[in-house]
């Protein structure tokens, strides 16, 4: 077996299978290293692809040709888009997806593509070349080498499952963790911080009366997650919805005491948006029931994922407060849900390609950064793939900023704020959500992965052709008719003279481009989702152009580099506070610096003057 | 705020000086110029110049201009410097003038020299120092600005943030966490109300008098035509009222203005008198148009011309001047009469004046906000304003984000994590 690569990712989890496959398109020769072969592709937690936010960054990783998106459309047995009612800037795709699917998909995938090669064999450390690394050794001490390692091990760095009252070392239930990789990542002087996460029990499906509880069909469209699935090839079924009751409380808080939270035996920050059940018992004590999910698992096997009883309270309390939920009178917990509680690297250690900024040739991605979710570390693994790419292949990375994408959005909050619970996307986290919509992904990002040469031939030929097709709509839209020509087609405006582009009257919520067919447009040929993103850029027009002016002074401000060696504290007037999160996060452009918590106006004026200050003196020397 | 804004800001100290230095800085810089002078002087020569306002077309000032092609300016961008005359009125004039101008703006605390390092423009002899000033000076601002009215301001304003906090968390919640039952979906008509309600309270205040005018003063105008006793009124005034500062030589030689606290609020009496003396059509014609730029900037007009014959405007007070004059013309029976030498009326007047400037001035005991601060404030209000208008959540959203950037560019800045974690403190959301 060949030893020597250009890339090593190690872990495939979501984030280290984009990671690995966006390097082997851009021609790196890559090795993607795993404790087992059948462990790569797998989805740990819950088996939905996608939701709002999730969606966004499923579409984002897609528009680079990534594998999710494809795969999710293998594996769904259920889609649904959420926020259906609202813009199309927060509608969230979201779909089931049934596990071997989707990992035979991943497989199908990875296998097909050239440059890569998987390696099965458990990492036990990195090969250091002083502070630059060179490679990895497996635990039978074999050695493989490369330019650059990526980092995609997940939560198995030192990672502790809680149940009750029983503790076990490891990172997901049955597999052993990375503990010497972890404490050598100790060692190298990352900075390191715990977090926890927890899972819910998983219900024997037969075991459920299903008639009992309302039925949760999966969406009539045809939309798939990824505009290569040209339809929805899987038989699809419906989820449940069961709600806890007044009984499944009381089991709860009688026991409290007996869940790791709160013994004091975890002490790791969960995540807000995604409390255990005893979390949301516990602080929102006034209501009497929750909604809970009854989601499959996949089409051929029993599982069923109940969807928001995360918890890590004892087997037996399990069964009993799931017994008192409805239509999970009789039901039978196959295998039982439990915290984990695990390192993190501290993400601001990173620079925006996900680079380990004091070591060369090291990346990180995926929950090992503090994210949750299979979509924010498929996202990263895409990021950390291209930047390691682009390393190797001494090109520019290609510069995403909050104004482009979801991604951008993590990567620039990951590494300027820290975590301080799991990350996981939401929509009101991008504050330029009106332009980053999940059906205008590809237009948005195609063509900067195209740049860079992630998309592979077949997507290629499918993005060129669809742009030339939005081109032909942009053109017909250019045309300008009168408010009579409108209002002739049978559509309410004003009779007021009014003449402009049908681009412009699309502002009008009562006008659409279907309803326009008659004045001559030739858009029959086109596909619906086409016309709907343009329909929706005209909806939103007033609102983009008002934000332009606000890009305009991010992107002026991204152009002023501080570099990586400022000495904040050698500043005057900035607070201790400041001093700290600057040092933490070490912001590489003027605009990022202003995005650091606490960081004023004024305290930017005198961080610009220092480093024009110290640029100066440097040309000088 | 755009970085790419063309910028303008007073240069010098704050007037009356001898001359005051207005900088344009930025790509319009030339073009305002022009509109203003006509033409572009030769680069880095100074040429003298009649300032005209495009719009109106009054004669504004005559001064010395300078022309800086970037990037070899202070600012390394295209520059503009005006030389005027360093009265209150011309420069306030010229001001005007620019603000007007589509693209161009005033220049934020520090910018010039923001733009000037951004250009590498800053002299690194003058950088040692200068951080710690820049910060000082931004500081001093951002302080002054909390610190208002004994801090009523800055609480007023931490309400209102709070407030959109809230509304912001409840929308964000229906937009993010709207498949979760635990979130109440939030009611469309009570954000609605809650924003309108904001935003009037926001109006109440943006209504009131500019905090400027307690250290510019209430700018009251004598008018008339020549010899109808403005500068006798003017004299009487000065005389009675021992707190007179100084008179100051007019901003023009045409424009005297008289700083003068009555009652203890300062006022500033404009006289446009000396018009008539030279005699010429053509400064006649320059005169008026002066008198008539004065008129608008005024905030109160004494008009002891013919009665019905001053400007048509809402500041006038018609007052019959000279009872004591041969030439005296008598106005109707409800219209205030003085005699300025003699005394009768003065004290009705004065009364009148403190009266009327009671509504201008603003209240030592109620928040008041400076032009600046009203800018932002305007920009929140506008934003809450229109939400009433709009269905769709994620443009109310959109709309309670610029209310909330607009705050915090008046007081410092709060972050989106603001939001979350009220959004995370009031619902249980999460599966």
């Amino acid at each position: 077996m060949n030893r020597d690569f250009d890339l090593i990712v190690v872990g495939g989890g979501h984030a280290g299978c984009e990671a690995a496959a966006v390097a082997a398109r851009m021609g790196v020769r890559t090795a993607l290293v795993s404790f087992t072969k059948d462990s790569i592709g797998a989805m740990s937690c819950n088996p939905a692809i996608g939701g709002l936010g999730k969606g966004h960054l499923v579409r984002e990783v897609d528009a680079f040709d990534g594998l999710i998106g494809r795969a999710a459309d293998a594996a769904a047995i259920h889609y649904r888009m959420l926020n259906l009612s609202k813009g199309a800037a927060v509608q969230g795709p979201r779909v089931q997806a049934d596990r071997k699917l989707y990992k035979a998909a991943i497989h199908r995938m990875l296998d097909a593509q050239d440059n890569l090669s998987i390696v099965e064999g458990e990492v036990a450390s990195l090969i250091f070349d002083g502070q630059t690394v060179s490679g990895i050794t497996l635990a039978d001490e074999s050695q493989i080498t490369a330019a650059v390692v990526i980092l995609a091990t997940g939560t198995f760095l030192n990672g502790k499952l809680f149940q009750g009252e029983e503790t076990v070392a490891g990172g997901r239930t049955g597999e052993a963790s990375a503990i010497s990789l972890g404490q050598q990542i100790r060692d190298a002087g990352l900075p390191i911080a715990r977090l926890k996460t927890g899972t819910p029990p998983r219900i024997d499906g037969r075991t459920i009366d299903w008639a009992t509880l309302p039925e949760q069909p999966s969406d009539d469209d045809d939309w798939t997650m990824s505009p290569m699935s040209s339809r929805r090839d899987v038989p699809q079924i419906f989820c449940a919805v069961s709600r806890t009751s007044a009984a499944t409380h009381d089991i709860i808080r009688d026991n409290l005491d007996r869940s790791p939270l709160f013994s004091g035996a975890i002490d790791a920050q969960g995540p807000r948006y995604c409390p255990s059940i005893e979390d949301k018992i516990h602080r929102f004590a006034d209501r009497d029931s929750h909604q809970v999910f009854l989601e499959p698992e996949g089409l051929d096997t029993n599982l069923v994922y109940p969807n928001g009883i995360s918890t890590s309270l004892p087997a037996d309390v399990q069964e009993a407060f799931v017994r008192t939920m409805d239509g999970l009178s009789k039901a039978e917990i196959i295998v039982p849900g439990y915290a984990v509680e695990y390192d993190h690297i501290d993400p601001r250690a990173l620079d925006r390609s996900l680079k380990v900024r004091d070591l060369d040739g090291l990346y990180c991605a995926g929950q090992i950064n503090g994210t949750t979710g299979y979509e924010e570390a498929a996202a990263q693994g895409l990021i950390a793939g291209i930047g390691a790419a682009c390393a190797i292949q001494r090109k520019d990375a290609p510069q995403l900023d909050r104004g482009t994408s979801y991604m951008a959005v993590m990567i620039d909050d990951l590494v300027l704020q820290g975590v301080t619970e799991p990350y996981r996307m939401l929509t009101a986290r991008a504050e330029y959500r009106l332009r980053l919509r999940a059906d205008n992904a590809t237009t948005r990002l195609s063509p900067v992965a195209a740049s860079i040469g992630c998309l592979g031939d077949e997507r290629r030929r499918w993005f060129d052709d669809r742009q030339s097709r939005r081109a032909r709509v942009l053109e017909e839209l250019e045309t300008v008719y009168s408010c009579e020509a409108i209002a002739d087609q049978g559509m309410e405006v004003r009779r007021d003279g009014t003449k402009q582009s049908l681009f412009d009257w699309l502002r009008f919520p009562n006008i659409s481009i279907a309803a326009l067919k008659d004045l001559g447009l030739s858009v029959d040929d086109l596909d619906t989702g086409l016309l709907a993103e343009v329909e929706e850029d005209a909806r939103y027009a007033p609102y983009l152009q008002r934000q332009e002016s606000e890009l305009k002074d991010l992107r002026a401000n991204e152009q002023i580099r501080l570099g990586d060696d400022l000495d904040y504290a050698a500043i005057a007037g900035l607070s201790n506070e400041m001093v700290e999160r600057l040092n933490g996060a070490r912001p590489e452009t003027l605009a990022a610096a202003s995005r650091v918590r606490g960081i004023t106006p004024a305290a930017l004026a005198a961080i610009l003057v220092h480093a024009r200050r110290r640029e100066a003196k440097n040309l000088a020397a | 705020m755009s970085a790419g804004d063309t910028i303008f800001a007073l240069s010098s100290g704050q007037p009356p000086a001898a001359i005051g230095i207005i900088r344009i800085s930025g790509p319009k810089a030339s073009a305002a110029l022009q509109a203003l002078s006509g033409s572009l002087p030769e680069a880095r020569c100074a040429r003298l110049a009649k300032l005209t306002d495009p719009i109106s077309k009054q004669l504004l000032d005559t001064a010395l201009i300078l022309w800086f092609p970037g990037p070899n300016s202070a600012s390394g961008e295209d520059l503009a410097e005006i030389h005027c005359h360093g009265g209150r009125a011309v420069v306030r004039a010229i001001e005007t003038s620019l603000e007007n101008m589509d693209g161009l703006r005033q220049a934020e605390p520090g910018e010039f020299t923001r733009r000037a390092f951004t250009h590498g423009r800053m002299d690194l002899a003058e950088a040692e120092g200068l951080s710690d000033l820049l910060f000082a000076e931004t500081e001093l601002q951002r302080r002054s600005a909390i610190q208002a009215a004994g801090g009523a301001l800055s609480r007023k304003v931490e309400d209102w943030q709070s407030a959109i906090l809230r509304l912001s968390a409840m929308v964000e919640a229906e937009l993010d966490f709207s498949d979760e039952d635990d979130v109440t979906p939030a009611q469309l008509e009570m954000v609605q109300s809650s924003a309108a309600d904001l935003a009037e309270d926001m109006n109440t205040i943006l209504d009131r008098p500019r905090a400027e005018k307690l250290r510019e003063g209430v700018r009251v105008v004598l008018g008339g035509p020549p010899n109808s006793g403005k500068s006798t009124l003017l004299n009487a005034l000065v005389e009675r009222e021992a707190a007179i500062v100084s008179a100051i030589a007019g901003t023009t030689r045409d424009v005297i203005e008289v700083p003068i606290a009555i009652k203890g609020i300062p006022f500033l009496f404009i006289d446009t008198a000396g018009i008539r003396d030279e005699g010429a059509e053509e400064i006649e014609r320059i005169g008026i148009d002066r008198a008539r730029a004065q008129f608008d900037m005024a905030d109160i007009i004494l008009w002891l011309g013919p009665e019905g014959e001053g400007p048509d405007s809402l500041k006038l007070v018609e007052i019959a001047s000279r009872q004591d004059h041969p030439e005296y013309q008598p106005k109707s029976p409800t219209v205030l009469s003085v005699s300025p030498l003699a005394g009768p009326g003065m004290d009705e007047l004065v009364a009148l004046l403190v009266e009327r400037a009671k509504e201008i001035v603003p209240r030592g005991d109620e928040i008041s906000v400076n032009k600046r601060q009203a800018d932002h404030l305007a920009e929140a209000q506008v934003s809450l304003d229109q939400i009433p208008e709009v269905q769709d959540y994620l443009i109310i959203a959109e709309q309670l984000r610029l209310a909330r950037a607009a705050l915090d560019a008046l007081t410092g800045r709060a972050s989106t994590e603001d939001m979350l974690d009220g959004l995370f403190g009031k619902f249980c959301i999460g599966k």
